[in-house]
């Protein structure tokens, strides 16, 4: 089987499941004819025809609480935003009544939102954010966030097979890094949702992280690694919920623990691990809790500026310098 | 459907249509002025005397206008017990009162068939009930027990129950429309000719999501029908401080939704031809309609509100203009019934209510052991725990 890219891993997982279920159907602006902003549903509407690839108006609550609606009835929606950004005009049928529903009346809300999100691309202050945290406070709201083509194709399988509402976060700079091209598994597959993954064994530190800092954060191990240091990595490919184990066991073994976010550092959710750690594993830690991410400011246009904001291999590796140092 | 006992027909056999509704509801809107004129309260003062019966052209049969009245004051019934039972602190939170404005949810409700949902908000309790809630599971959620829709986690008339084809509404205003239309959509999927029908306050189509809701729909063509309740009042706000246009219904211009008319909310036959029509309008294909109905608040936005901004000549009026004496008066003018059966059947619907109210009062409150329990759908709602029409079985 030949390598794919992190964007041909979602639409061949949003195929199969289309294929697979029949009740299963997408929604949002130019995703049908034009094929998406990305081109990540590219070609469905000639597969599958509009009455299951959903041209919209340019409308996110309407998407969102349509997309609700059929769920309700027994669909499993799949709306996408074209940046996650503008989920900021759909928040409230997210929180208000997707999240909600099961807990206050019983039915299945089980649909997914598609958020290309991140940074790295010059984007600017609308194009690139990093809103995980927003919706990471929402009890009744899952949240995903693949960050190689093997998990971004087993978890838009696994969110659409889920009968919760399903955030679906797939890094828009990831989509055809050449770098991150892999091969996935051959046949049906999912990843479980709420399992992370060991992106890199190692015995000196962990970090935990997601998205496109697992790669980062794997780089900056390969050069600490070449001076003998072993770094694992973690990646939690989901957020909500978390593998609490799977990051426990982590810092027990290795005793260094640093959170990676690309997010603004304050109120993102790495406080939360921080939290998690210094609970359960506080007599295990030889050095304080780090946490790197980015700077507390909108996003800027400006290369320089955009790369003085975001975390980066360098800032990570400074970090985990200083982690070990203590 | 409740077993309703037709009276003995006297007086006049059949009902010649009378035009003081149609009349009135065109003076009222002549009367309106438009923007934002200080002197809105006398603006909204209605300058003819309030209509005593009902326009009277239906398609509906004797039984079954009898039927829709029974509905009204069963509807009034349960909205007059809910008042009280918050006064008495035993409904806590919010209590809304759709006081005077039982034909809006009821009639409309009527035009449904049984396939059909709805998607309620705060002041539409009628239509709750003529969809199938029995008034005790109603009163349940209202008094936090569990044995009602959301078994304690939701108050008032914020639940709702799939296997009647009720949408919940939540607070956010505006937020039903479009859960209303992706049902119906998805049921269209599936070769269903399924409508939906939903309410929207006057004062909510100020929200962004109404806008946004209802040209999706209209764009997508969804089998809807949403009713507009100028009921002219949102909270403390006049109808002037929130749009400028001169009908509500004028807004379905800008989604190119042909014929929204304007009509007297009051008067439950004119709503139900006039949502029927709109209905099987959808039903046909012909894409999201809009009605807008006019009548008013009589009570405070809540029960804790006097509602001391709304002038007394404005409610008085309006009190003369009650949908249920109109509709009386129809009745007993057509030979329909007589005052022993009204009165009977009053009594009737508030037996119903108390004998629903000593059920409820017999039911459990939530354990707090199960806060926690199915905030996702991996674990049943306490309340839902064995139902196989959730959680096994999908709708369609
Ligand atoms: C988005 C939103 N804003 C504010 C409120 C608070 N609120 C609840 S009902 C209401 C008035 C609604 O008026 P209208 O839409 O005319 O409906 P009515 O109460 O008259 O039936 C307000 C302001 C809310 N529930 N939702
Ligand atoms: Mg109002």
């Amino acid at each position: 089987m030949a390598a794919i890219t992190y964007i041909q891993a979602i639409s061949d997982g949003l195929r199969e499941e289309m294929q697979r279920d029949d009740s299963v159907f997408c929604l949002g602006q130019d995703i049908g004819v034009y094929g998406g902003a990305f081109g990540v549903t590219k070609d469905l509407i000639t597969q599958f025809g509009e009455e299951r690839v959903w041209d919209t108006p340019l409308s996110e609550t309407a998407i969102i609480g349509n997309a609700i609606g059929a769920a309700l009835y027994g669909m499993r929606p799949v709306a996408e935003m074209q940046f996650a950004d503008f989920v900021a005009c759909g928040f409230n049928q997210i929180v208000s009544n997707a999240a909600k529903i099961h807990y206050r009346w019983g039915p299945k809300v089980p649909m997914v939102v598609r958020l290309p999100w991140g940074g790295g691309v010059s984007g600017g202050p609308f194009h690139s954010g990093c809103m995980e945290a927003w919706f990471f406070n929402v009890p009744g709201l899952k949240l995903v966030c693949p960050s190689t083509p093997t998990d971004a194709k087993g978890l838009i399988k696994a969110a659409i097979r889920d009968d919760n509402p399903v955030l679906y976060f797939e890094h828009k700079h990831l989509y055809r890094l050449p770098k991150v091209k892999e091969e996935v598994p051959e046949g049906d597959y999912v990843t479980p949702i709420g399992t992370a993954r060991i992106a890199r064994e190692g015995k000196h530190a962990t970090i935990i992280t997601y998205g496109i800092m697992v790669h980062y954060s794997v780089e900056a191990a390969e050069t600490l690694a070449k001076e003998g240091v072993e770094v694992e990595v973690i990646d939690l490919r989901s957020l909500r919920p978390f593998d609490k184990e799977a990051v426990l066991a982590s810092v027990r073994k290795t005793s260094r623990a640093m959170l990676v976010t690309e997010a603004t550092i304050t109120g993102s959710i790495t406080g939360e691990f921080a939290a998690l750690i210094s609970d359960a594993a506080f007599e295990h830690l030889d050095a304080p809790i780090k946490r790197v991410g980015a700077l507390d400011t909108p996003i800027p246009y400006a290369p320089p500026l955009e790369q003085a904001m975001l975390p980066d291999v360098k800032k990570i590796e400074t970090a985990l310098r200083e982690l070990l140092a203590y | 459907m409740h077993a309703i006992v037709i009276p003995a027909t006297r007086g006049k056999q059949s009902v010649t249509p009378s035009a003081t509704g149609t009349v009135w509801i065109k003076k009222f809107l002549d009367s309106r002025l438009r923007g934002n004129d200080k002197k809105r309260v006398s603006d909204n003062m209605p300058k003819t005397a309030a209509p005593k019966s009902l326009k009277g052209k239906t398609s509906l049969k004797k039984e079954q206008q009898l039927e829709l009245y029974r509905w009204m004051v069963l509807n009034r019934a349960f909205d007059d017990k809910i008042s009280l039972l918050y006064r008495r602190g035993l409904v806590i939170g919010a209590a809304f009162s759709s006081l005077g404005q039982e034909a809006t949810s009821c009639a409309s409700t009527y035009a449904l068939n049984k396939d059909d949902i709805i998607g309620p908000m705060i002041r539409n309790s009628g239509s709750m009930l003529v969809k199938g809630m029995a008034p005790r599971d109603f009163l349940a959620n209202y008094m936090f027990r569990v044995n009602s829709p959301t078994g304690g986690r939701d108050g008032n008339t914020h639940m709702g129950d799939l296997r009647l084809g009720m949408i919940a509404p939540v607070s956010m205003l505006g937020c039903t429309i479009a859960l209303c239309s992706g049902f119906v959509l998805a049921a269209r999927m599936r070769g269903e000719k399924r409508v939906a029908l939903t309410w929207i306050g006057e004062g909510s189509t100020s929200t962004g999501e109404f806008h946004e809701d209802v040209n999706f729909a209209a764009v997508m063509k969804a089998p809807m029908v949403v009713i507009i309740e100028n009921n002219q009042y949102a909270y403390s706000t006049p109808t002037s401080k929130q749009c400028l246009a001169e009908r509500f219904a004028d807004k379905a211009i800008g989604y190119g939704i042909k014929n929204a008319p304007t009509i007297d909310g009051n008067d439950a036959l004119e709503v139900y031809e006039t949502t029927k029509k709109a209905v099987d309008a959808a039903r046909r294909g012909d894409g999201t309609q809009i009605i807008e109905a006019i009548t008013f608040r009589r009570k405070g936005h809540a029960e804790h509100d006097p509602a001391k901004y709304v002038p007394k000549e404005l409610v008085e009026y309006w009190e003369k203009n009650d949908p249920i004496t109109r509709f009386e008066n129809y009745l007993l003018d057509a030979g329909y019934a007589n005052e022993s059966w009204i009165e009977k059947l009053k009594a009737q619907c508030r037996q119903e209510v108390e004998d629903a109210e000593v059920w409820v009062n017999a039911q459990p409150q939530p354990d707090p052991a199960t806060v926690a329990q199915g905030v996702y759908a991996d674990q049943p709602h306490p309340a839902h725990e064995n139902d196989d029409f959730l959680y096994k079985q999908k709708f369609h």
